[in-house]
């Protein structure tokens, strides 16, 4: 159990009906987390991010076509659980979530201490007061003032409703927290202070964090490993040393070139085309149509290579020994 | 809650709202006096009428009603004797004892009713009494002679052979000039009914009291079995106001967690619920409770019960479902998902809150639609018979002929509570409106 990784995605598929026809926003997804790992969970709009957070903690829309695969949860299948069981033993007990747009993620209604401290009281059946001393712990955890306990959310600015979301996905102490673009709508400087405050907690508590995010810059200071989503599927994981410095697949290499640099004499390279329709996806290489390495086999569609220790890429290209 | 101080605050600056209240906290201030006041029970025994308002005048007009219009109609008052006067002297076999009730008499208008009430105690002989009226200027008139009973009521104003002696109704005849006038003038000044008595037994006593029924009668006047209307007209407000407001609960409660429900689960329930309410939507209510209040039972509590049970699938739940659907979409609500709140944590504590403030508008609003339809039901005499209400008044009014008769106050006074009931609650309710829904406000 101890050596089995903390979450453990196999084939994971999300499939939804839509006018246009099926959509594959999540299309054979694996991949691992570790304990105490930060994995940042790397892809442009449009590429199935969001739907496999909502995917791994199984909140679903109500048109889901497909949804298949396996979970493992410290080894352990949970895709076999009844919903009330998933509710009772998972959610936020073992895996805490931040939505996307999470400044929106509270009760207007509700003060934000009560809403912190609510899943203590759904889960657990804890006191009020109990749970409220545990919010006032966690609020201390994430960098917002106690005052703020007895405020209502519009009293809030974005960056500390942001933080308040984190608390609430970090009270009942999961192993892991998954966070959909939790800074984006936020600026850099508040962007950073939250950044430090994951990293603190990460070192502090032990938790692993699941990193959902467009954001090249921001996703680097803290990832441990880097898993690159295009059109529903992973084509490149790699430690986040490696991918930053030397990204393998080609639209790894591409979205880094078009990252601006500072002290950099080349300007930053665009990516020619657009992202596939996730409606109607390519039967070969889905990055094909854009990839400036193209060749004759990528009408096929590749599989997952494990190219070194901490690697894999989906790419015809490493079959044939690496960089063309 | 904050939103809710808030609004209270913003309430304030409307007067129709401050208006509203205060008749509303008037309403209910009556409603708590008469409870304490007057017993449920107690209220109910006095209703069914009988010898407790054997002593009031029949549809007499409220004095307020007379005096503002200037006149000097008479009250009822009641002469009893006074022992100082009374003689007494005893004769072999008994006692003749007599008894002068006397009164002076300047109203404005002819009594409308003269009824001598006798109590004597004896255990086998009946005392016999001689009645003699004596009037201001020196005539004397008499009334008959009677056996008297243990309890007596001897009914001046229905002798025959007096009416025709005095070519008018007696209560008329007997406080008016000698000479019958085809309109016949109060003679003001003091008058005397003098009982001669004979009591047969050495113990036996007879008491006299002779009642001078008015024209007029306390603050709303009297109906046709001379009930005080006050009784109806105070015991009506706790009533009008408890089925409002339990009406208007029960519906609305029930409507919003429904809708809610169906909202929140979608697909199936959602569809019944919503062809429920389609169905319901056209069935007539009124009709409805007139085959309840004929067939089964005219009781309030029954009444109430069919109005709730109709009113759960109302046009409300189409309302309530409108608003909810884009809350239901809301992240807080995904999010709440996401950490594992239960189904109905996520109903009652994330999606109900949400409209409540639009809700109570329409909440208070609603309280008036229940207070006239149980007013309503009572005109058509399908108002619970024991329970005196407004609807009860204006029905009693309407079998009556009360506004052929003239008795307007009879209809208007619960008619003018009914509008003041109404006007409260919609002059709150429209504020209301303002303050929570943002959109309707002018400025």
């Amino acid at each position: 159990m101890a050596d089995d990784p903390l979450l453990s995605v196999d084939g994971l598929r999300l499939h939804y009906r839509a006018r246009s026809g099926i959509v594959h926003a999540v299309d054979g997804v694996s991949f691992d987390v570790r304990r105490n790992e930060a994995l940042v969970i790397l892809g442009e709009s449009g590429c199935g991010k969001s739907s496999l957070a909502k995917a791994l903690l199984r909140v679903l829309p109500r048109n889901v076509q497909t949804f298949d695969g396996s979970i493992r949860v410290d080894g352990e299948e949970t895709m076999g659980y009844a919903e009330e069981r998933f509710r009772q033993e998972i959610r936020w007990q073992r895996i805490g979530l931040v939505m996307q747009a999470a400044m929106n993620a509270l009760n207007p209604v509700v003060r934000v201490g009560e809403q912190v401290a609510e899943p203590l009281r759904v889960h657990l059946g804890w006191s009020r007061q109990r749970a409220q001393a545990r919010a006032r712990e966690v609020f201390d955890l994430v960098g917002v003032s106690q005052d703020f306990l007895e405020r209502y959310p519009f009293e809030l600015s974005g960056g500390m409703r942001q933080r308040v979301v984190l608390a609430m996905a970090l009270i009942a102490e999961p192993d892991l927290v998954i966070m959909d673009e939790p800074t984006s709508a936020l600026d850099v400087l508040t962007q950073a202070s939250i950044m430090n405050r994951l990293k603190r907690i990460k070192r502090e508590l032990g938790t692993s964090f699941i990193l959902i995010t467009h954001d090249v810059a921001t996703s680097s200071e803290i990832a441990d490993r880097v898993a690159l989503m295009y059109a529903g599927q992973m084509v490149e994981i790699s430690n986040a040393e490696h991918f930053f410095h030397d990204p393998a697949h080609p639209y790894a290499q591409a979205l880094m070139a078009s990252v601006p640099r500072l002290h950099q004499a080349e300007r930053p390279e665009h990516i020619p085309g657009e992202p596939p329709s996730l409606a109607d996806p390519p039967a070969g290489c889905r990055f094909a149509e854009r990839c400036p390495k193209r060749f004759g086999r990528c009408a096929e569609a590749p599989d997952m290579l494990t190219v070194e220790h901490d690697r894999s890429v989906r790419c015809w290209l490493f079959r044939y020994g690496g960089n063309l | 809650m904050n939103r809710w101080v808030e609004g209270l605050r913003q309430l304030r600056q409307y007067p129709s709202a401050v208006a509203g209240a205060l008749i509303i906290l008037f309403l209910i201030g009556l409603s708590i006096y008469t409870v304490i006041a007057i017993p449920y029970g107690q209220a109910l025994e006095r209703w069914r009428g009988g010898a407790y308002w054997e002593r009031n005048p029949v549809n007499a007009e409220p004095i307020w009603l007379d005096r503002l219009t200037g006149g000097n109609l008479p009250k009822t008052f009641t002469v009893k004797p006074d022992p100082d006067t009374v003689a007494s002297e005893a004769f072999p076999g008994g006692r003749r004892v007599t008894i002068p009730l006397d009164f002076s008499f300047d109203a404005g208008g002819f009594p409308s009713e003269l009824n001598l009430f006798l109590d004597a105690e004896y255990d086998e002989r009946a005392p016999f009494v001689r009645l003699t009226w004596h009037t201001p200027d020196g005539r004397s008139i008499p009334l008959g002679s009677h056996q008297v009973g243990h309890h007596d009521r001897i009914g001046l104003s229905r002798d025959w052979d007096l009416e025709r002696r005095l070519g008018n109704v007696p209560h008329v005849g007997l406080f008016a000039g000698p000479d019958p006038a085809p309109d016949p003038q109060v003679l003001d000044g003091d008058y005397e009914l003098t009982l001669d008595a004979i009591l047969f037994e050495p113990d036996a006593s007879l008491d006299a009291n002779l009642v001078v029924y008015g024209q007029v009668h306390g603050l709303a006047g009297t109906d046709h079995q001379r009930r005080d209307l006050l009784l109806a007209l105070l015991w009506g407000t706790p009533v009008a106001l408890a089925f409002g407001l339990l009406a208007t609960a029960g519906t609305t409660i029930t409507t919003l967690v429904i809708a809610a429900v169906g909202v929140w689960y979608r697909g199936w329930v959602d569809a019944v619920i919503q062809r429920l309410t389609e169905v319901n939507m056209i069935l007539p209510l009124l009709p409805i409770l007139v085959m309840v209040g004929t067939l089964y039972s005219t009781s309030i509590w029954a009444m109430l019960g069919v109005v709730i049970a109709l009113g759960i699938f109302s046009a409300g739940i189409k309302m309530y479902r409108a608003m909810l659907l884009p809350i239901r979409e809301a992240p807080y609500i995904e999010a709440a998902q996401a950490y594992g709140a239960s189904n109905a944590r996520i109903i009652l504590r994330y999606m109900i809150p949400r409209i409540l403030p639009v809700m109570i508008p329409t909440f208070v609003t609603l309280i008036p639609t229940f207070v006239f339809l149980e007013a309503s039901l009572a005109l058509l005499g399908l108002g619970d018979p024991s329970l005196p209400t407004w609807g009860k008044i204006l029905n009693d009014a309407q079998n009556q002929s009360a506004l052929y008769h003239g008795f307007f106050y009879w209809v208007l006074e619960p008619a003018a509570l009914l509008m003041l009931t109404g006007l409260g609650f919609a002059m709150l309710g429209f504020a209301l409106d303002r303050v929570f829904n943002p959109r309707l406000r002018t400025q």
